[in-house]
């Protein structure tokens, strides 16, 4: 297998491909018809989406009740999958912003993908803070709109605000970096379409791009201010998600290291969601030349870096609470570890900490159904690691009359699944109608180019 | 008259069922196997010997909040300022509170499946603690409802300001705002919110007649929680009004407190040197309920001072 090129000096993209070459193998998974695997991907992942769909709908119209929730759990699967999406969403900006400003060329071939990625998986998180309210169709009273109520206005104090202020510019930031990435693109997709319906869409969407010099010039331009615009969502966006704990008076939340460690977190999970992605549609769209171990190892790398990083808030927490000589912390700690519910602390652990260990070995990088397989355990952890902040802060705090359980319900489940169809039909399709690499930035890597 | 029946028999059937209870056999000391030095038992109820009473009244007092806040001291009461004491030597438990307060604010009945999922809706509940061990077991009781803190932490976190601060220190619920994100009640320390999970009122016609016409009844999705009766504050206000004299203390009762056999809760101003509840805030036995987080509530409770020899009973500082 060609994996075994990992250096520095090896090409970004193997075959010794033509510029043609290029264009028609990546534009081809979107002209031909799909094949078996994807309609066989395609159908789970709509069935999962629809058993969400009846899910919610059956919620919203008979109460949150219909949740496992209780006076005193009143946050479980709903602000855990929030805040596991949002996290998802980040290893995509900081592909396709940061690392983009730091000249890493690797990210080419990954960038498109990882960037839809976050676009998909901010608007899986989206839904959960509208469907967790009692009344959502009331959600537009989150807005700070004009409005006849007198001096009635929204809570700027309410980290529930700067919640709603960070993930929408967040989602528009992202819609916008990603979509200008794609005009060029879009035109290719343009020139090469028979069918007049398709030139005519494609070529609305491509806005007159008709790739002369002065045209390239303003784009990369715009290109590297919205890049300039996107990398610090990469921060400021999960720092701001960790407030609606930090701010909290609850023992567990209370705490000053949750927005680097929530960052560090997102990027984690987001990298992990990334390459399990990656590995399985390098496959099925035939992408194995353009998605290499130069674009795997360094992910894993990151990966592994991001997981160490985890690890450190997970220890330092720890320290805190018991140093800190304040009871209710040190029992908020204990009660993790050690209380009702420490099965999914140490599932945390195990998959966030002690299995991404694997990933300093060079051997387990390069074997990529071994690396599928820690990303996936990385994804699950980093679910439960939100859920042992949520769930098990809240579950026992002050006062031991309102201590109480929380179990999920079949509508929470399949809440949480219908979310995933949410993710994978989109994934699904964009693999169907984008293009998945970028093909403008990805000739500019071949190696006939160096 | 005559009444005649069947023989009865008890068997086993092998079956079990959950019990639905609100209060459960729990303790101050939190799980032995969780317990760190320091930290065995919540602070939350004081109690204290008489012997130790009588050597020191303030026997048995934690230390409370100290330290500099960050909150500026803009929020001056500088009329009415409605609080709360409760003698917990006088409490015997009985819930007499707890059941007027569900008749008068219509706290809706959940019913047995909600209250086994922890769901049940009393805006004041009776917190019941063992202290002791084997047959020597003390029960404590605490009634506790809104603290209505003038820090709140349920304030600042609500995004639709569906919960504030009245100039009397009421922290006041509008139902008619709330989204239903249960922030609040997850940032509440004392855990006294109460969210509607489901319409729980019906078109009934018989039952809607028990309702107080006085109180709006929620619908789902929003919070609620204790008011202090703020409709009776407002009725003994304008019936003050109205009669064109000041309110005296002692106008407003609140439906615990006039329903309370042993008259251990006191309601009034706090701002009313004269009043029965100044009085008691000066009492040595006062106590406030988690008052270290500088949530500074207004719901204050008198120690438990118990008939015994021996001497203070040993509660770790916070």
């Amino acid at each position: 297998m060609s994996e075994a090129t990992m250096t520095e000096s090896a090409p970004l993209v193997l075959g010794n491909k033509t510029l043609g070459a290029v264009t028609r193998e990546i534009c081809e998974p979107m002209e031909r018809k799909p094949n078996s695997l994807w309609w066989a991907a395609f159908c789970v992942s709509s069935t999962m989406l629809l058993a969400g769909t009846i899910a919610v709908t059956y919620q919203v119209a008979t109460g949150i009740g219909t949740w496992g929730l209780n006076r005193t759990v009143g946050w479980a699967f709903d602000i855990t999958n929030f805040v596991f999406w949002i996290g998802i969403g980040h290893a995509g900006t900081l592909i396709s912003a940061i690392l983009f400003l730091f000249r890493q060329k690797w990210l080419t071939a990954v960038n498109r993908s990882a960037e839809a990625m976050t676009i998909f998986a901010v608007m899986c998180a989206g839904t959960f803070p509208l469907i967790h309210m009692g009344r959502p169709w009331l959600a537009y009273w989150m807005f700070p709109y004009p409005n006849t109520r007198g001096s009635l206005w929204i809570n700027f104090r309410s980290p529930l605000v700067w919640d709603f202020f960070a993930i929408s510019t967040y989602f528009l930031i992202s819609l916008t970096f990603w979509y200008v990435g794609l005009v060029p693109d879009l035109a290719t997709a343009r020139d090469r379409a028979r069918h007049p319906l398709r030139k005519r869409v494609l070529g609305f969407f491509s806005l007159g791009w008709v790739g002369s010099f002065k045209t390239w010039h303003r784009y990369e331009l715009v290109y590297l201010l919205l890049a300039g615009l996107a990398a610090p969502l990469v921060v400021s966006v999960h720092t701001i998600v960790s407030f609606d704990f930090a701010t909290g008076v609850i023992p567990g939340w209370h705490t000053t290291i949750l927005p680097p460690y929530f960052v560090a977190g997102a990027i984690f999970s987001g990298l992990a969601m990334v390459l399990s992605l990656l590995l399985i549609a390098r496959k099925v769209a035939h992408l194995e030349d353009y998605i290499t171990m130069r674009q795997i190892d360094p992910m894993a790398k990151l990966m592994l870096t991001t997981g160490l990083i985890v690890g450190f808030a997970y220890a330092t927490e720890v320290f805190m609470a018991l140093y800190s000589g304040n009871p209710y912390e040190q029992f908020a700690s204990i009660n993790r570890a050690m209380g009702p519910m420490a099965w999914a602390y140490w599932t945390m652990v195990t998959c966030n900490v002690v299995i991404p260990q694997l990933l300093w070995f060079k051997a387990v990088r390069s074997n990529l159904i071994l690396l599928f397989i820690i990303t996936i355990f990385v994804n699950i952890g980093m679910w439960f690691e939100r859920f042992v902040i949520i769930v098990i802060s809240l579950h026992r705090d002050f006062l031991p009359s309102s201590w109480a359980s929380y179990t999920p319900t079949v509508i929470e489940v399949a809440t949480l699944i219908g979310s995933f169809g949410l993710f994978f039909t989109c994934f699904l399709i964009f693999c169907r109608l984008l293009p998945m690499i970028s093909i403008g930035e990805i000739k500019g890597v071949l190696r006939t180019h160096d | 008259m005559h009444y005649d029946r069947d023989s009865v028999e008890v068997e086993r059937t092998g079956r079990h069922v959950r019990l639905a209870r609100t209060q459960k056999y729990q303790s101050l000391d939190v799980p032995a196997e969780q317990q760190l030095p320091g930290g065995r038992r919540r602070p939350n109820v004081e109690q204290t010997t008489l012997a130790a009473y009588q050597n020191d009244p303030k026997a048995g007092h934690h230390l409370h909040f100290e330290g500099e806040t960050l909150w500026p001291d803009d929020h001056r009461y500088t009329g009415h300022h409605w609080g709360l004491i409760i003698d917990l030597n006088k409490c015997t438990g009985c819930s007499a509170c707890a059941v007027s307060c569900q008749a008068e604010n219509n706290v809706p009945v959940v019913g047995r499946d909600e209250v086994r999922r922890s769901s049940e809706m009393h805006w004041l509940r009776i917190d019941r603690y063992y202290t002791g061990e084997g047959a020597d077991v003390d029960v404590l009781y605490q009634p506790m409802m809104c603290h209505q803190c003038d820090n709140a932490p349920c304030e600042t976190v609500c995004p639709v300001i569906a919960t504030a601060h009245s100039d009397e220190g009421l922290n006041q619920q509008v139902y008619n705002r709330c989204v239903g994100t249960r922030y609040c009640a997850n940032n509440c320390p004392y855990k006294v919110r109460r969210f509607n999970w489901f319409n729980y009122a019906h078109p009934d016609k018989v039952q809607n007649l028990a309702m107080n016409p006085d109180v709006t009844v929620r619908t789902r999705g929003v919070m609620e929680k204790c008011s202090f009766c703020v409709q009776l504050i407002q009725s003994a206000k304008l019936e003050a009004k109205r009669r064109g004299v000041e309110l005296a203390d002692g106008d407003i009762q609140t439906a615990c407190q006039q329903s309370c056999p042993s008259k251990a809760i006191v309601f009034g101003d706090l701002n009313d040197p004269k009043s029965a509840i100044a009085k008691a805030t000066e009492s040595p036995r006062c106590f406030q309920v988690l008052a270290e987080l500088n949530v500074r509530p207004t719901v204050g409770y008198l120690r438990v001072v118990r008939n015994r020899e021996g001497g203070e009973e040993h509660n770790h500082h916070v």
